[in-house]
């Protein structure tokens, strides 16, 4: 992401433009054309069993009059807010010390990104089996503190779907920060060490500036994935208890495919790509005009 | 509600199986499992009919003996089975209808959801048919054909067992604080604090599955204000949800969960994971409405709970001053099988030659009562007495049989969208985040949908 384009590319620029045919292909076969299709879908009234009938706006003006939409869209965006809130200060701490040269780390590493290989699925199925407050971990061993109705207390439930979600993605982001210290050249640090900058000091000073873009790119996936989310929450509360961790994706699909509203399902997808796409520009323009460009010889 | 006895391994295999069932919503693709074996092939060649169904055992064991008993008797034109967990094969049979690619003998669960699929001329009326042959008919359960008739002519052919819900009890709690089983609503509310107080929840639910709850206003509905209520909605009458017995019944409900008459973290508790039934049998709680589907499990899971005679069961008791009447019950009134309009004349023959010869055949029957389930078929009572759950056996019989009013669950009475909108605002009443005026301003918004 960081690293400047040598000449050499830029010289085959037009040349080698055809590279980009298979995942282009790929992208629309599997991007752009169900996109239309969901955009067609959000103008009729389909019971995904029948006819398909153009019926104008009514998809969009029963989703957008209906006072679940702002609230799934609360919902969404507290995910995505305190998710990012809690993993992204987690993940560079854990990335900087990742990249480091002590002892035990290479074992350390492994055990961090073990929760990177489980599913989604089996993920919450574990926790929900933990959580359980009558045959849970608090109830087996005897701890009352851990007996509480984490599932079914609605601010108990958001904390529970933020620390999963937290838990399971910081591995994954903390593998992002590794790469790029490590991509910053040493002799930064060790001109820094010379001026007599502490730990600290070279941290704020130098490791977070260069990570700029490290912060961008894992923050964009960070938005874009909670925008999305949906297994985990969908097997931990389905939603629950009454509508409380009802996400976005997670009422798209209980509209489309429970209540069998594929065109109000499909204006909701319609929004969750818009919603998506804002964020992702407005992340893009946090980085500056060029953010493909290094930043590296200019700090 | 689902008819289903799911065990802690399907459990597992149905929640694994969630991002399967989206992607397969996704692509309309699959990899589904050929049951049976060999079987599969057993007719060869494209004149076979296809059959899907679930794969929950030991219903699925029933389903393919059939099946393979059919082939073994017609080797050139035969079945292919499929089978599905329960959650995936309602996307995918969806899927399939609206794709055109549905098999030819669609499995269901009538009501609401034939009805969608009868209004998109997506299944076959099989009143003609039935007509001609009217033993396969007037064999099974007259209540069955209510939930497989749309506007008067019968889409579906009823199949399998009868499924009412009913009150479990743990005879051991009650033993432990001396009480009584209940006979009324006002023994249920003064039951509450005693368990309260003995450490021992007085029901277990398992809430998040929402039609789990659901039970619960089926039955306060029926004995508060008779089964008119609900057929008030069911036949989209304005309003219907605003009828006076309707608001007691949901204030009822609010009152028992504000009275701590369900477990704690009731809202959590999933019936796919079979929790709700474990809370009964380990004396965590000491009754449980549910589905006669959970007694297989219970038997299963339980150690010696339900051999050991520690199992109670009884109807729901009435309530102080309602009108329904006792003996009425609620749940699956049985299981449907319909043929799909857009399959060959030759996959239509091969199916109704499968209803008429090989659905609840004597060796079907034997194999649903031998697993502590009531086939739909009249006469079933004097096989029952043969089996090592007899006594069970003739209480569900007795239940179907003697009820006055046999309604159907309401999530597969109504629509898919009105079923939706239902379990939402159950869940939350439920919660506690909605009063029951809110509850009905909410559903009659989408009364006929």
């Amino acid at each position: 992401m960081t690293a400047p384009a040598t000449p050499a590319t830029r010289g085959g620029h037009g040349s080698l433009a055809w590279l980009a045919i298979p995942a282009l292909g790929i992208f629309i076969a599997f991007g752009v054309v169900p996109l239309v299709g969901v955009l067609v879908l959000s103008f009729t009234s389909w019971n995904g069993i029948g006819d398909i009938t153009f019926s104008g706006l009514t998809s969009w003006t029963a989703v957008l009059s209906d006072p679940g939409l702002p609230h799934a869209l609360w919902v969404t965006f507290l995910v995505m807010a305190l998710s990012w809130l809690v993993q992204t200060p987690a993940s560079i701490l854990l990335g900087v010390f990742l990249a480091g040269k002590q002892r035990y780390r290479a074992v350390l590493s492994v055990v961090y990104f073990i929760p990177l290989l489980l599913s989604s699925a089996a993920i919450a199925i574990a926790y929900k089996a933990l959580l359980d407050p009558n045959f849970g971990l608090g109830a087996g061993l005897g701890i009352d503190l851990l007996v509480q109705d984490w599932l079914g207390v609605p601010e108990l439930a958001f904390g529970v779907v933020i620390f999963v979600v937290s838990w399971q993605f910081i591995p994954f982001h903390s593998l992002i920060y590794q790469a790029g210290v490590r991509q910053i050249p040493r002799s930064m640090y060790e001109a820094a060490e010379i001026d007599g900058a502490g730990r600290v000091r070279r941290f704020f000073s130098i490791t977070l500036p260069q990570l700029k873009y490290t912060i961008i790119t894992s923050s964009t996936l960070m938005v874009a994935g909670s925008l999305t989310f949906f297994d985990l929450i969908f097997v931990l509360t389905a939603g629950g208890p009454g509508d409380t961790t009802r996400v976005l994706a997670l009422d798209m699909w209980k509209r489309g495919f429970q209540a069998n509203l594929m065109g109000p399902a499909s204006a909701i997808a319609v929004i969750l790509v818009l919603v998506g796409l804002a964020l992702a520009l407005f992340l893009r323009r946090l980085g500056g005009r060029d953010a493909s460009h290094s930043q590296q010889e200019g700090a | 509600m689902e008819p289903r006895t799911p065990n802690r391994r399907t459990f597992l295999s149905l929640a694994l199986g969630v991002p399967v069932g989206a992607a397969l919503a996704a692509c309309g693709t699959s990899g589904p499992s050929p049951a049976g074996g060999g079987a599969a092939s057993a007719g060869g060649g494209s004149a076979n009919a296809t059959y899907w169904y679930l794969s929950t055992q030991p219903q699925e064991g029933i389903r393919t003996a059939s099946v393979e008993r059919f082939n073994k008797a017609n080797p050139t034109a035969g079945i292919t089975p499929t089978t599905f967990q329960n959650d995936a094969y309602k996307t995918k049979i969806k899927t399939a209808l609206g794709a055109g690619q549905a098999p030819t003998i669609i499995w269901g669960w009538g009501g609401g959801g034939l009805r969608t699929y009868v209004q998109s001329n997506q299944v076959d009326d099989l009143t003609p048919w039935l007509n001609e042959n009217p033993a396969v008919k007037d064999r099974l359960f007259p209540s069955s054909f209510g939930a497989a008739t749309i506007d008067g002519k019968i889409y579906a052919l009823p199949c399998e067992a009868v499924q009412p819900v009913v009150l479990f009890y743990n005879k051991k709690c009650f033993e432990q604080i001396g009480a009584e089983p209940p006979t009324s609503w006002g023994d249920i509310m003064a039951l509450v604090p005693k368990f309260n107080e003995a450490g021992i929840a007085p029901f277990s639910l398992g809430g998040q599955s929402r039609w789990t709850n659901m039970m619960w206003l089926e039955f306060l509905f029926d004995r508060v204000g008779g089964p008119e209520v609900f057929d008030a909605v069911f036949n989209a009458e304005k309003d219907a949800w605003s009828n006076p017995a309707a608001i007691d019944a949901l204030t009822k409900v609010q009152d028992l969960v504000k009275a701590d008459g369900f477990i704690k973290g009731f809202s959590s508790i999933t019936a796919d994971s079979n929790a709700d039934q474990a809370l009964l049998y380990t004396g965590k709680a000491a009754m449980m409405v549910h589905g006669v589907w959970t007694y297989g499990s219970m038997a299963l899971d339980g150690g010696d709970f339900v051999s050991g005679g520690h199992l109670g069961y009884m109807n729901f008791p009435p309530v102080e001053g309602g009108k329904g009447d006792p003996s009425n019950t609620v749940g699956n009134p049985g299981q449907y099988l319909s043929i799909y309009s857009k399959a060959t004349p030759e996959q239509k023959e091969i199916a109704k030659k499968f209803f008429a010869t090989a659905v609840l055949s004597d060796e079907e029957v034997k194999m649903w009562t031998d697993t502590g389930s009531v086939p739909i078929v009249n006469g079933a009572d004097k096989l029952l007495a043969s089996s090592k759950d007899a006594e069970w056996l003739q209480f569900v019989y007795g239940i179907a049989s003697n009820a006055k009013t046999f309604a159907q669950s309401w999530d597969q009475a109504l629509s898919p969208t009105a079923a939706e909108v239902l379990l939402d605002n159950i869940s939350q009443l439920f919660q506690l985040s909605i009063t029951p005026e809110q509850y009905a301003a909410n559903m009659n918004a989408v009364i006929g949908k």
